[in-house]
């Protein structure tokens, strides 16, 4: 009785959690006449792929879609490395430095970034990195690290001291402690920061929009908002149609690594 | 983040000092201007696509790069762009923001620089939605308005031949009584006579209001700008209000709707007419059931049909390298025959005298003649040259007009808000 109830919620919980893109894919799918239907329906009763064929015609869905991904790779993959060695120092060596450093990366956290885009973008422009994708991965890596170093010390907090002093005890130097001990243990927590790090970055809007200037450079979210016009009116079919397509590079990110998200690998570690 | 901005400041005092503006060209030497567009209908992006082609193959040496913004950021875009110095040449927005750009000095006066083709073939009152204060006691006129829109009444046509109502023309439009009096005659049994869609109340509101004469705002011989509301002001607020709570002609779960999400209510029958802006015409051709009959029914007529107005513009910005250039492109771009490939795109209304009268503007199909007749109505919108109306429309008046007409409120509260606490937010503009 209680599996099933288990199961039950758990059934519940995964409906809420697909509604979203099972509704986008059905949006996707309906003529315009569907789409302003009175009462809508879960399966389109005419289903139609004039709304992907308008989204790939009229943008440049391929080409954004993987300027998106080189930029959200780049500043995931540079905010994690940067990240790390970071956290690790902030979370091993505990002093009141530390501790207002971290105080101070949650504070900037609540800063509007609208204050400094236009310097931002001066900054940019004068480096010649404007309008170009280093300079918005540049602009990505910098505002994800602080969230991303505060996430990782506490993986590194996590692991228990103890480890890398058993491995001093059995001979392993800091490098080899830190590579064979404490490293795999983080994986998750790597995991889970690229994770984030590379989600923030795809979904970006504010930045793409400021930096990148030129069609030849946009980045997806630019593309996708396209779609929209005056007054909130919006082209819901195409709009679903690219949108759709738009979360497909997450979920595989997330189906490619979500098996290195497993935790509980230090339970029992330090036990007597 | 404090860190970072004063890195970023010091940073851009090094970079001000290093970095080198890229030199203009030559005069014989080719040159391209951007041009930032805010088409988003498959035909307006088409039709905008096909005229820059177009122009570009005839001027090899100014050739134009085409560039989509959106309307749903473009100010927070250009704000960025002109404090950067890094605009577009060529700018598409509307006539309200460019009034605060053309203050802080982003946009090129054009006033002189107007080819007296162009100059001509666009009425006056159209020319008055982008003449504005310059910023430094002058007017000028800061881009060229080339799109309008005005607000008719979409109709279920059997409906309103079932219900034997009168037939209203562009000479002969039904005056505002008449629409009250047909919408309650077409409210039956899951039927509503009429929907008001009142998510953003206020241009709609002030637009409709001139069909009374009411204007919202008035300027005393010192300049001073101040609000009020008066008997002419308060028709189409109480007439609206009778609809929805006196009359129950009108969906009272309508009101907090976008413009366009009555359609499928509308398409269905729950709602008879639909009073909208001329470009929803799209919409309806695109998404109404086969066999579904509608048509395009002219502005409604108070003690006049007068409209506020706003226009849709194409500027050039002050910081352009290649001011010439881009308002020879603009000049192009808005021709007559032009401007009718961008109406018909955007199912708005010309600006241009030689467009209106172009068949596929006066055509029956969708109602582009009753459409483009109604542009006759419309004169620039009063709140359009009020210094904080911005500001009194989020704070003020919104969230005012959505109370009243959820009933929670009379109209003499509506009118004391508006005035009291609209003129304490015009009074910082005005010092």
């Amino acid at each position: 009785m209680g599996r099933s109830l288990r199961y039950l919620a758990l059934a519940g919980y995964l409906v809420f959690l697909a509604f979203p893109l099972v509704w986008l894919l059905s949006t996707a799918l309906k003529t315009p006449q569907e789409l302003a239907s009175l009462h809508p329906t879960w399966i389109p009763r005419a289903p139609t792929s004039a709304n992907f064929t308008d989204a790939f015609g009229e943008q440049d869905l391929v080409g954004s879609g993987v300027r998106s991904l080189v930029v959200a790779a780049a500043s995931s993959v540079l905010t994690v490395v940067l990240a790390l060695p970071a956290a690790y120092a902030l979370a091993r060596h505990r002093s009141l430095v530390n501790r207002i450093a971290i105080g101070w990366v949650l504070v900037s956290q609540v800063f509007p970034f609208i204050l400094i885009i236009i310097p931002l973008f001066m900054v940019l422009r004068g480096l010649d990195l404007a309008n170009t994708l280093p300079g918005l991965t540049v602009v990505h890596v910098t505002f994800t690290l602080p969230f991303a170093l505060w996430m990782l010390q506490g993986y590194v907090r996590a692991v228990p001291r103890e480890l890398e002093e058993a491995a001093a005890m059995d001979g392993a130097g800091r490098v080899r402690s830190l590579v064979s001990v404490v490293a795999p243990l983080l994986a998750p927590g790597v995991v889970a920061t690229l994770l984030f790090s590379f989600i923030s970055s795809w979904n970006e809007f504010l930045f793409a929009l400021i930096v990148l200037k030129d069609p030849d450079v946009a980045t997806l979210p630019l593309t996708l908002v396209k779609f929209t016009g005056a007054e909130g009116v919006v082209r819901l079919g195409p709009l679903a149609a690219a949108s759709l397509l738009a979360t497909i590079p997450s979920l595989l990110f997330f189906a490619l690594i979500q098996r290195r998200l497993k935790s509980g690998l230090m339970a029992g570690a330090v036990k007597g | 983040m404090r860190m970072r901005t004063a890195l970023a400041a010091g940073l851009l005092v090094l970079v001000a000092g290093c970095a080198s503006e890229p030199p203009a060209a030559a005069p014989d030497e080719p040159v391209t201007i951007k041009f930032q567009s805010l088409a988003w209908q498959k035909e307006s992006i088409a039709a905008n696509k096909e005229l820059v082609a177009e122009w570009n193959k005839a001027n090899p040496k100014i050739q134009v790069e085409y560039i989509q913004g959106s309307w749903d950021n473009v100010n927070d875009q250009l704000v960025t762009s002109f404090e950067a110095g890094d605009p577009p040449d060529v700018i598409h927005d509307d006539s309200p923001a460019l009034s605060g750009f053309a203050s802080r000095g982003y946009l090129m006066d054009i006033k002189d620089k107007i080819p007296a083709e162009l100059k001509s073939d666009i009425p006056q009152p159209a020319w008055d939605t982008v003449t504005f204060g310059d910023g430094k006691g002058g007017q000028g006129v800061y881009g060229v308005p080339f799109l309008q829109e005005s607000q008719v009444t979409i109709a279920n046509k059997k409906l309103l031949e079932a219900a034997g109502v009168r037939m209203p023309t562009s000479d002969d439009p039904w005056t505002w009584d008449e629409f009250a009096e047909i919408s309650k005659k077409l409210t039956k049994g899951d039927t509503y006579g009429v929907a008001w869609p009142m998510k953003s109340p206020v241009n709609k509101v002030l637009n409709l209001a001139l069909n009374f004469g009411g204007t919202f705002f008035q300027t005393d011989a010192g300049g001073k700008t101040t609000v009020k509301v008066g008997a002419e002001e308060r028709e189409v607020l109480q007439r609206i209000h009778d609809q929805l709570y006196k009359d129950r002609s009108a969906d009272p779960s309508a009101l907090g709707m976008g413009s366009a999400d009555p359609l499928p209510g509308f398409y269905a029958g729950k709602y008879a007419m639909l009073p909208a802006g001329v470009y929803l015409r799209q919409q309806v051709v695109e998404q109404a059931p086969d066999g579904f009959e509608w048509i395009t029914l002219p502005p409604l007529k108070g003690v006049g049909s007068e409209q506020g107005a706003v226009s849709q513009t194409l500027s050039v910005a002050a910081d352009s390298k290649y001011p010439e250039q881009s308002l020879k492109f603009v000049s192009f771009f808005l021709n007559g025959s032009n401007q009718v490939k961008l109406a018909k795109g955007d199912w708005l209304l010309p600006t241009s005298v030689k467009a209106a009268g172009d068949p596929a503007m006066t055509a029956e199909e969708n109602g582009w003649n009753v459409a483009t007749a109604s542009a006759k109505n419309l004169v620039v919108a009063p709140f359009l040259k009020v210094n904080g109306f911005d500001e009194w429309k989020s704070k003020v008046a919104t969230p005012t007009l959505q109370q009243y007409f959820a009933n929670k409120i009379t109209i003499d509260e509506v009118a004391k808000k508006l005035v009291d606490e609209g003129n304490k937010v015009l009074e910082r503009y005005n010092q």
